[in-house]
Order: C-alpha cells, then sequence, then structure tokens
C-alpha cells in the first residue's frame, strides 16, 4: 500500500527543473564554484581580463604586462647588416591584441572602402541618412553644423567642371567631332614641329577609319601636357635661376628671357598652375631660396628626382599630340624659313635645324685706359703709427673705410707684431724669445753702429768732460741704436736668471753692476748702464764695460733662449737626459782599502744603504714586509743626469768594467802576499775625480794629509803599538816626503817626458790617458809624484813576481799563471777537474796563456820601464825606494802584532757568543 | 742557576778518514750535505747531480738534466726537492724521489755559482758570474725572479741565507747581507775577491774567504773584524770555507790539498788535513757532528773524528 500510495504521490507531484544528480557513495559533495572565480575565457581558453592596452582589451600581455608567463622576451636581434633594406617601421598595429584588430576591434582588419574610394552616390546615401536622422533628432538641423564644419574633398575647380559636364576620366576642353581613338589634342596644347600637310592627314584619318557617324562627338582625352620648355643653359635637370625680374612687378622682361616656354606658360596657366602667373607672385622664387613666408604653397620643395621618373625607352604610345617626340619649338615651323636661306647654304643633318636665332655675340669689353702715371708696382696702405700728428689722419682713413671707433686696433693690423697678436689671440708664448733677424745680426755690428753714431753725436756737440760722462750713455734718441738693443734684450732677458749665469763671477763687483744692469733691462729702464756704473771708472772703461755686458747679456741669451726657441718642448717631461741611478752607492774605495790595509773593518768599510725587498720575498720568508708602503724595490733609484759628473764620481770603482775587473786582479794577484796597496787603477781614477772641484769635497773627508798620501797608513797602527823606535822613521818619512815636495822638478820635465814617450809609445791606451792627465794642473802634477811614490812600493813586488816568473820551476810562476787564469775567467777559478787530464789540461793551459802571459809580461816590464823613466826623472827614488822597504818590514812586523792585539781584543765577543 | 753550567765537552775536530766516494761524474765541484746530514750531494762536471748516503758509501740517485757541469746544489729542509746551478746558466728543482726536474729557472746571464734553499724550501736563491743573486719563487710558475739583487759588481761567488738575511760574496771584494726584516743592505768591504761566505750557526758572524789567503769572521751588525785566520792557500780557486758544527772551528779547503782548521776564538791554526794531491775543492761540514766532506779530483772523502768507530756507530 505504501508503495502503491508512493508511486501515485510520485505520479501526481509536479517537478520543476532537473533533478540533482543522485550521490554517490563516499562522493564529497562539490562546493559551488565561488564568483570571483568564474571567469570568462575566450575562443582559444585564454582568460579574459578586464584590463588591455588600447580598448581596454583582454588577453594583454601577462597580468597587463606586455610579456608573458615565462617573462619578457625581447624579439630576437636580427642583425641589420644582411637586412638592412627592410627596416620595419611599426605601426600602432603592432602593439594591439588580436581581439583589436578583429571586426569590432579598433584597428579591424577586413577590407573596406576608404573615403578615397568610396564613390559619391554613396556619399550621397549617406547624406540623406543622415539628412534623415537630423530631421528625425531631438534637436532638428544639428547634422547641419557638420556640414558647415566638414570639409569637402572636392575643390572649387572641379564641382565647376562637373557642373559644366565633366566627368572624371575626360579630358578638358570642348568635345571633339572626328574621332574616338586619335583625339585631338587639347586645344590649348599647340602642335609644334612641321605641320602635316593638311590633305595627308586627312586622307589618312579616312582610310583608318571606317565608319565615323557626323553628330557625334567626343571628349578630349585626359592628358597632361608635355612642358617643351629647351634646355639652353648649363645648369642641372628643372634647376631654375634666379628671376630678379620676377621679385619685381610689372617688369616687363619675362617674354625675351623666356622665349620658348610661352606654350609651357598657357598649360600651367590653364591646368590652375598659377606660379609663374605675372604680378601675383611675390618675392623672388627659385632654388636657391626656400619657402618663404610671403610664398603660398610649399610643395615639393625638396622634390628629389628619382629616374623612374624618367622614360627610359621611347615610345609610340603619345599619339594624341601626334608629335613622337618631337620637340622643336614651335617658332620653327613658319617663322625662320626664310632666314634660313641666307643665313646657312648647306646640308642639314636629319633632326637637326638651324638655329632661330644667331647666338648673342660676346660682348668684348676694353680694357680700363691706364691712367697717365700709372706704375705696376703696388703700394700697401701706409701704416699710420699712432701719434698725435696722425690721429686726424687715421680717423679720417677710418671713417673712409667704414670701420669705427672698434676698428682702431683692426685698423693697426699689420701693425701688430707676433707677440702682439700672441697676446690677443691669448696664447702662451714660446719658451724662448722669438728669434729675430737681427739677433742675428751680431752685437759687434750693432755696437759698431751705435758708437759711430755716439761718435759723431760727441763731435758735434762739444762738451766738456764732466758733461760728457753724463751725456754718453743718456738714452739715446729713437733713432739711436741702444734702445733696440734694449729693446732685444730687455724683451729676451725676462728669462734670463741673474743668479745662474755669472760671467764676471771672478770680479764680484763687476758681477754686481752687471746683474743690476741686467735687472734694470729687464724693467725697461734705458738708464740702466750709467746708474750702476763706477762713478770713479773713466769713460773708456765705462765703454768698455758697457760693451761687455751687453754682449755678456746677448750670450747668455743666445745659448740659452734661442735654442730653446728653436725647439718645441716635449709633451711630457721626459727622461732622456736622465737615468736612474741607485740613492746610495757604495764609494770610496780607497778609504776603505786602508782600513783593511789597517784592519780596521767596521764602519769604514761598512756600506749601510736602504733595501726593499720584494714583497714576495718577504712572504715567502715569513718576514714582515719592512717597507709595506713603498712601491720600490731593490735600492732606492733617484734619477741624475745622465751626463752628470755625479754619476761617475759617486762609481770610483774601478771593477766597473771586464776589463777593470782583470786589471785590478792582475794587481791584486800582484801584491796578493801583503796588504793591499792601490793600484794604478785607482790612482788614475782618483786623479779623474782630482780634477773635478767636487771631487775636493770627497777628499776634504781625506784630511790635509792627504797630499802627502804615505803617512796616514802606518800612523794610526804605529801609535797603536805605540814602540818609539818606529816614531823617527816616521818622521823621516815624513820629512823625506815635504822634501820630496819641496824638491819636485818642474812641470816643464814632466811634459818633456811624458810628450815624448806618448810619441814613442802609442799602443797602451791607459798610458795615454795617464799622459793626457798629466800636464793639466798643479793638482794632478802633485797626484803624479804620489802615482809615482805608491806604485814604487808595490813595484818591488812586481818585479818579484815577474823574476819569480822567470824562474819557470818555480812555483810563484803557476801562481802568476793561474792568477791570469783566474784573470780570464773573471773570478775565482774551478779547480782543475781530473787527475789524470789535470796535468795535460795545465799543459794546456800553459800553451794556451803563454801568448796572453807574454802579453801581460810585456805589458807589466812596459810599466816597469815606465816607472824607470819616472825614477830616472827623480833622482831620490832610489834612497826612498830602500826607505819605503824597511817601512814595509817595520809595517809587517806592526801589522802582525796588530793582529795579535786585535785578536785579543776582539776576540773575546765570539767567545761570549759561543757560550750562549 | 746558582751552578755554573757543565763544560761542554771539548769539541771534535774531524781527523780520521772514514770513507772515500768515488763519484765517477768527473770534477766534483760541489760536495754538500742535506739538511740532516745523513746524506750528500755531489755536483759533477758531468752534468749530473748525485746522491749518496756518505755514512755508508751508497749511491743513490743520480739526477741528470743540466746542460753542463752542475757547480752547486742544495737540498730543501725536508729533502723531498734538491736544487742546483749550473754552468749553463740555470737553476734546477728538483724531486727527489722521481729524479726529475721540476722547474728550471732560466735568467742568468753566466754560470751560477751557488744557490740555496731558503727555510721553507719556497725561495731559491742563485748566485751566478754575472754579478747577480736571483731569488726564484719555487712556489708559482713564475719564470722571472722574484727579486733580482745586482748591487754586486762583479761575479758572486758564494751565497748564503738565514731565515731573514740574504749573504752574498762577490769577486768585487764586498761581503753584502740583504736583511729582510730591517730592510737594509748592508756591504762590508774586503777588498780581496770573496771565495765563499758562511754564517756561523748563531746568526751572530759571518765568515769570508777571499783570494787574499785569508779567513775573516766579521761580526754581522757592525761589520768589525773578530778574527783572520790565515796559513792556506787561496789564491786562485773558489774554495769554500766552513764553521764547525758547534762554531767552535773554521774551516777552509787550500790550494796545496789540505784542508784547515783553526781555533775560532784563538784564531790559532788547529788543524791541516791532508786530503789529497790536488785542490780540496769543495768541503762540507756536517750539521750536527764533527764530520767532513771533502771533494777533490772526483773523489769525496768522509772524515770523522777519532773516536769514531764506523763499526759501531749505525750513522
Amino acid at each position: 500500500m505504501a508503495a502503491g500510495s508512493d508511486s501515485e504521490e510520485e505520479e501526481d507531484l509536479v517537478s520543476y527543473g532537473a533533478a540533482l544528480q543522485p550521490l554517490q557513495e563516499g562522493e564529497r559533495i562539490k562546493k559551488p564554484v565561488p564568483l570571483q572565480e568564474q571567469t570568462v575565457k575566450d575562443a582559444k581558453g585564454r582568460y579574459q581580463r578586464f584590463h588591455g592596452a588600447f580598448t581596454g582589451g583582454f588577453s594583454a600581455g601577462y597580468f597587463n604586462t606586455v610579456g608573458t608567463k615565462e617573462g619578457w622576451t625581447p624579439s630576437a636581434f636580427v642583425s641589420s647588416r644582411q637586412k638592412r633594406a627592410d627596416r620595419t617601421i611599426l605601426g600602432p598595429e603592432d602593439f594591439m591584441d588580436e581581439e583589436d584588430l578583429s571586426e569590432f576591434g579598433i584597428a579591424p582588419k577586413d577590407i573596406t572602402t576608404t573615403d578615397d574610394f568610396a564613390s559619391k552616390t554613396k556619399d550621397r546615401i549617406k547624406e540623406k541618412a543622415r539628412q534623415i536622422a537630423g530631421v528625425v533628432a531631438a534637436i532638428p538641423g544639428t547634422t547641419a553644423f557638420d556640414d558647415l564644419i566638414g570639409p569637402s574633398k572636392i575643390t572649387v575647380g572641379v564641382e565647376l567642371l562637373r557642373k559644366m559636364g565633366w566627368k572624371e576620366g575626360q579630358g578638358i576642353g570642348p568635345r571633339v567631332k572626328r574621332k574616338p581613338c586619335r583625339q585631338k589634342p587639347d586645344p590649348t596644347v599647340k602642335i609644334y614641329g612641321c605641320a602635316l600637310p593638311p590633305g595627308l592627314s586627312e586622307g589618312s584619318e579616312e582610310e583608318e577609319d571606317e565608319y565615323q557617324p557626323e553628330n557625334v562627338t567626343f571628349a578630349p582625352k585626359d592628358v597632361m601636357p608635355v612642358d617643351l620648355t629647351p634646355k639652353e643653359n648649363v645648369h642641372g635637370l628643372g634647376y631654375k635661376g634666379l628671376d630678379p625680374s620676377q621679385a619685381l612687378f610689372g617688369v616687363p622682361g619675362r617674354e625675351h628671357l623666356n622665349l620658348f616656354t610661352g606654350g609651357s606658360e598657357e598649360t600651367s596657366n590653364l591646368l590652375g598652375d598659377l606660379r609663374h602667373s605675372k604680378g601675383r607672385k611675390l618675392g623672388i622664387t627659385g632654388q636657391a631660396f626656400g619657402v618663404g613666408a610671403l610664398e603660398e604653397e610649399d610643395d615639393d620643395i625638396y622634390a628629389t628626382d628619382t629616374l623612374s621618373k624618367y622614360d627610359t625607352v621611347l615610345k609610340d604610345e603619345e599619339p594624341g599630340d601626334g608629335l613622337y617626340g618631337w620637340t622643336a619649338p614651335k617658332q620653327y615651323k613658319s617663322k625662320k624659313r626664310p632666314e634660313r636661306e641666307f643665313k646657312y647654304i648647306g646640308k642639314i643633318l636629319d633632326g637637326f635645324s638651324l638655329a632661330s636665332k644667331s647666338s648673342i655675340p660676346i660682348k668684348i669689353y676694353p680694357p680700363p685706359h691706364l691712367p697717365r702715371n700709372y706704375r705696376p708696382v703696388h703700394y700697401f696702405r701706409p701704416v699710420i703709427a699712432a701719434g698725435k700728428e696722425n690721429s686726424r689722419l687715421q680717423k679720417a682713413l677710418e671713417e673712409s673705410s667704414g670701420q669705427l671707433g672698434s676698428a682702431a686696433a683692426q685698423q693697426s693690423r699689420h701693425a701688430l707684431d707676433a707677440a702682439q697678436r700672441r697676446e690677443l689671440l691669448g696664447e702662451t708664448g714660446l719658451k724662448g724669445p722669438a728669434p729675430s733677424v737681427l739677433e742675428y745680426l751680431s752685437e759687434k755690428d750693432r755696437e759698431r753702429l751705435k758708437e759711430v753714431k755716439q761718435a759723431s753725436e760727441q763731435q758735434m756737440k762739444a762738451k766738456p768732460v764732466a758733461q760728457q760722462s753724463q751725456t754718453r750713455f743718456q738714452p739715446a734718441p729713437p733713432e739711436d741704436a741702444s734702445p733696440k738693443w734694449q729693446m732685444l734684450l730687455g724683451g729676451q732677458l725676462a728669462n734670463a736668471g741673474s743668479s745662474d749665469f755669472k760671467p764676471f763671477a771672478r770680479n764680484p763687483e763687476k758681477q754686481k753692476r752687471y746683474e743690476n744692469f741686467v735687472k734694470s733691462l729687464k724693467q725697461g729702464e734705458k738708464d740702466a748702464l750709467e746708474r750702476f756704473f763706477d762713478p770713479k771708472m773713466t769713460e773708456w772703461e765705462r765703454g768698455r764695460e758697457q760693451e761687455e755686458f751687453v754682449r755678456a747679456a746677448a750670450f747668455y741669451r743666445s745659448s740659452s733662449s734661442t735654442l730653446s726657441s728653436r725647439f718645441t718642448r716635449a709633451k711630457y717631461e721626459d727622461d732622456v737626459d736622465k737615468v736612474e741611478v741607485p740613492r746610495d752607492q757604495e764609494n770610496d774605495i780607497d778609504d776603505k782599502e786602508t782600513a783593511v790595509k789597517m784592519k780596521m773593518f767596521g764602519k769604514l768599510t761598512r756600506d749601510k744603504f736602504e733595501w726593499h725587498p720584494d714583497k714576495l720575498l718577504c712572504r715567502r720568508f715569513n718576514v714582515r714586509d719592512p717597507y709595506p708602503d713603498s712601491s720600490i724595490v731593490g735600492l732606492p733609484k733617484v734619477k741624475r743626469d745622465k751626463y752628470s759628473v755625479f754619476n761617475f764620481l759617486t762609481v770610483p770603482e774601478p771593477t766597473t768594467s771586464a776589463t777593470q775587473a782583470t786589471n785590478k786582479q792582475i794587481q791584486e794577484s800582484n801584491s796578493l802576499n801583503k796588504p793591499k796597496k792601490p793600484s794604478r787603477w785607482d790612482m788614475s781614477d782618483k786623479e779623474k775625480e782630482k780634477k773635478d772641484s767636487i771631487s775636493e769635497f770627497i777628499s776634504l773627508a781625506r784630511s790635509k794629509a792627504d797630499v802627502q798620501q804615505q803617512p796616514p797608513v802606518p800612523a794610526p797602527e804605529k801609535c797603536a803599538t805605540g814602540p818609539s823606535e818606529t816614531l823617527p822613521t816616521e818622521v823621516t818619512n815624513d820629512g823625506k816626503d815635504q822634501e820630496e815636495e819641496s824638491k819636485r822638478p818642474p812641470m816643464d820635465l814632466f811634459k818633456a817626458i811624458f810628450v815624448s814617450s806618448s810619441d814613442e809609445k802609442s799602443s797602451s791606451s791607459e798610458e795615454e790617458s795617464d799622459e793626457e792627465q798629466q800636464p793639466t794642473t798643479s793638482v794632478t802634477e802633485s797626484e803624479a809624484t804620489k802615482q809615482v811614490d805608491k806604485p814604487d812600493s808595490s813595484s818591488s813586488s812586481v818585479r818579484e813576481s815577474v823574476a819569480a816568473a822567470a824562474d819557470p820551476g818555480a812555483s810563484s810562476l803557476s801562481t802568476s799563471k793561474q792568477e791570469l787564469d783566474a784573470a780570464e775567467e773573471f773570478g775565482p777559478k774551478l779547480p782543475p777537474a781530473l787527475s789524470s787530464g789535470r796535468f795535460c789540461k795545465l799543459l794546456d793551459r800553459k800553451e794556451k796563456h803563454r801568448k796572453t802571459r807574454e802579453k801581460h809580461k810585456a805589458k807589466k816590464e812596459h810599466k816597469r820601464k815606465k816607472e824607470k823613466k819616472k825614477k830616472h826623472k827623480k833622482q831620490k827614488n832610489k834612497g826612498k825606494h830602500k826607505n819605503k822597504k824597511s817601512e814595509k818590514d817595520s809595517s809587517s812586523d806592526t801589522t802582525e802584532s796588530s793582529d795579535s792585539s786585535d785578536m785579543d781584543t776582539t776576540g773575546l765577543s765570539p767567545k761570549e757568543l759561543l757560550r750562549r | 742557576m746558582a751552578f755554573p753550567r757543565p763544560r761542554p765537552a771539548r769539541p771534535e775536530l774531524p781527523r780520521q778518514r772514514v770513507r772515500t766516494l768515488q763519484c765517477g761524474q768527473g770534477a766534483v765541484r760541489a760536495a754538500r750535505f742535506n739538511a740532516d746530514g745523513n746524506y750528500c750531494l755531489t755536483c759533477g762536471s758531468d752534468k749530473t747531480l748525485k746522491l749518496w748516503n756518505p755514512h755508508k758509501g751508497t749511491a743513490l740517485r743520480t739526477y741528470q738534466g743540466h746542460g753542463y757541469e752542475v757547480l752547486d746544489a742544495a737540498g730543501s729542509f725536508d729533502n723531498s726537492q734538491l736544487c742546483s746551478g749550473s754552468a749553463d746558466k740555470t737553476v734546477a728543482l728538483w724531486d727527489v724521489t722521481t729524479g726529475q726536474v721540476v722547474r728550471k729557472y732560466r735568467g742568468h746571464a753566466g754560470k751560477v755559482n751557488c744557490v740555496q734553499f731558503n727555510e721553507e724550501a719556497t725561495v731559491i736563491v742563485s748566485g751566478s758570474i754575472d754579478s747577480t743573486v736571483r731569488c726564484w719563487d719555487c712556489r708559482s710558475r713564475r719564470p722571472d725572479p722574484v727579486q733580482l739583487l745586482d748591487e754586486a759588481k762583479d761575479g758572486i761567488s758564494g751565497v748564503k741565507l738565514s731565515a731573514y738575511e740574504i749573504l752574498s760574496g762577490s769577486v768585487d771584494g764586498r761581503v753584502r747581507r740583504y736583511d729582510l726584516r730591517a730592510g737594509q743592505l748592508y756591504s762590508d768591504y774586503i777588498g780581496s775577491p770573496i771565495t765563499s761566505v758562511c754564517f756561523t750557526k748563531d746568526g751572530q758572524c759571518v765568515l769570508v774567504a777571499s783570494l787574499d789567503s785569508t779567513l775573516r769572521l766579521l761580526d754581522k751588525d757592525t761589520g768589525e773584524l773578530l778574527g783572520e785566520y790565515t796559513g792556506h792557500r787561496s789564491t786562485t780557486y773558489r774554495l769554500d770555507c766552513v764553521l764547525s758544527e758547534q762554531d767552535t772551528h773554521v774551516g777552509c779547503a787550500s790550494e796545496d790539498g789540505h784542508v784547515y782548521f783553526w781555533d775560532l776564538v784563538e784564531g790559532s791554526l788547529v788543524l791541516s788535513l791532508p786530503v789529497g794531491t790536488g785542490v780540496v775543492q769543495s768541503l762540507a761540514f756536517h750539521p750536527r757532528l764533527p764530520c767532513v766532506l771533502t771533494a777533490t779530483q772526483g773523489q769525496v772523502t768522509l772524515w770523522r773524528e777519532e773516536t769514531f768507530r764506523p763499526e759501531g756507530d749505525p750513522d
């Protein structure tokens, strides 16, 4: 029952809507999609968002950006090298979305007729519709305003033509009767060239057209008339020069200028081209000018002629005018014919015709008549110096030339010299003065000139001497030469420092006067001379001095500044003449040697320099950089003049060059067994130093006793040892030395000796150098004696070694030989290689070096000879030699004793060290 | 503190010839102990460098790669590397185990007379006949030296290093000490061409051998002469001078085939070892023991103190 009732109930119930889907087991109830998530998608399934670039369009990029989800990707760069031509110009469409380009977007892409192509009929329909709309609209007549405002596309002329029955596509003109195909040209267009005979043309026409209704007329063909202006100039195509007649109103000059433009003029007029119509135009036209304010049209001002505008092929297709490219002016056809006969009798080439008008004869202008007094030499305009008497003239000139006031400077433009021009231009001057010709005129000449003048003046005014002394050096009259040199010098002495150039250093008073003179000259004082002259001086002296001063100043200038003006200064301060020299040099080897000889090691033999280790080296040694801020590596260098004397003075070590080193070694090995003596080389070096005044400074460290040279060496030792018996010998030695100083033979003797010897032997260069040095000054003279003195003591050893060398079995031979070897090898030699091959090697060496040894021997002997010569000249050498020997013995004794004493005193410190 | 220190045992000098190595590499230009004194290097004139155990008399390895005779060699502190200077103007860095040249430093313009490692074997300092001392970097691959010490006016005959100093002796008769820590260069004038220089173990003094057959002991700081040792002959050759292991004695090779030892303090000649007939070309003192290597005429001799018994000593 229940079931039955149920079914009945179901049947009874009226159900609305669709039934819900029956819920399945375990299925979750779907949540309704919230409103904000119910989105609209476009046809392609993209979300349509309510924003956009142009129309509020939808899918403008990614979330209102121009990019995509992946990010903004610019269009791939394409090199414009390959496709330079198609440079795409982006329009607004390129930035639009698809929707914008669709049918209902702002830029629909479907094809529509544009206004240009819209027919009038359509317009009419539209207009009608608009009128209806205007009538229907709430406010009637509102559309009338649109008509008022809206621009009319059709010009009045066209409108008029239409009214006259003209239709688009037709030509303008009266209707033609004859032929539809071979239309008569525009009546306004003249037919040029030879007219066809009427019969012929008629006949041909008749033949061509079979049927011609009489009453049918045709509209003329719409053609562009040909401008038949011949090109009669050498200008470019289409160029139109200035027409001055056009600029002025009503000047009837056109016809004769433009003979052949009549036809074209008419056509242009007809076509509404009013450009050339008379009187209409104001101002000057032409391509020389741009568009003026008075000109109406501004079309085609920058027109570029392209080849496409021209026909490249001659065609038959201009039957309208029947000219077939024949462009002869119309005047030929009738007028000129009679003229031709008497003008030119002969054949005329096909396609040519006689000129209608004889060419205008070239007008020959007669040369101007030369005035009688004409002379073919150009005179420059007179330069008017600024002066009282000239001012008026100048003014007049200025006025006549139309230059007022400010032209004064310009007027004297030619009077300016380089310096003034430079000043005006604001340029910096040359370092030196601009060299002038006068500079090279010798001062003497100038002076002579002046002297002559002055002399003549003096003769003229015979005045008392007292007055003369006053007036003689008065500022000379302007034509005098003295201001000239004053100017010259004064200008150029500007950079001549008075302090650095002292021509009269010997006479301080004179130098002072000279300096004053120069200074006042610089300041431009003319009476510089007589103010600073010594009043006690005679006139002649003054004149001389003045001359001297002037000459000195000129010399200084010419040596320093004229040269500098000749050369351009380097842009950058270059150090061509500078060399990097270690700031500190191990110097004073002589003092050190004496110290070594005395075994006084320590301060005397030690040089201490600032030395910058490399940063990396410090790091590698795990040492803190002692100079963390400095960028120097090694010894700090200073820049010195390349050729400075100081460079050579501070490098007095004789071992700088290889040859010197070897020589020194020879000497060292010669004197190996005893304390070193300064060799000849050192001496010669010393001599070189002595010659310079700077070395005096160096030798200042050595005491005055240095002149005697010998005593200070043994003196301290003797003092140290203190035996009383050695003292007298020393004293006697001193006395001997002084005696020797006093007894020294005169200079001439030396000269005689050495000059002769140099004549004899010019082989060894060192000798020459010695001899060159000999006869210089008294200082070197004393040095020479010294030099002789010193090697004397060592010469004994030399002789010994030589004597030993004479004995082949002696060991000293081998040593000397080895010394020679060592000398050749630059330093201590490596020991001989093998025991077996040693001797033969030695023998080899013997053989090899015999020559060299002999050479050396020769040298030695040569030296000895020389020394002997010296000895010959000095009588007391032998005695002195003996004395030396004894002294040497004593000194050797003392050295030994001093050795022991040294050991005693200094031996303590290592002991202490050892105890640590 | 109150007690005086026990008097150190009287230092002995090597007087006993223990072993002679026939090197077979031509003239032995230099014989050098390694850092701990267990091995030695001999530099031959046949372009080879040999590693020996001089105490056992075994040759361990031969290093070939130089283009001319090898003039000096040194071992690194860890015995992993060797460096050698040659007359072919190069300095070579060797790997001990492989025997290969690790690096070759070119740049000297003449024979390389002497080479030294610094303490950590990061820098090789080489002195050459071209009058320059060059410091080569072992760590980087730089071809040029870290620093060039070109103050000498003549060839460099000897170079020694301390922890922070470079000591160089030159034929120009000067001993130059470059103090890296102080940034100073001390140049001591000796006069005669210098053949060899040496630091004392305590680093306070400098021993200088020169061609005037004199050894001089100079105070390092002041340059004063502390002692002078004469009696040997050194006028021609570049001969080595040494200090004994405790700085008690000074030794020098001589051209008369002897090695002379002087008492450092007294300056008296203590010992002259008759090594051979020829020049004693090289001399090396053991760093810890009274033990000396002498090289003459292609053979190297090891000398020990008299009390030394080779059988009993495993060394």
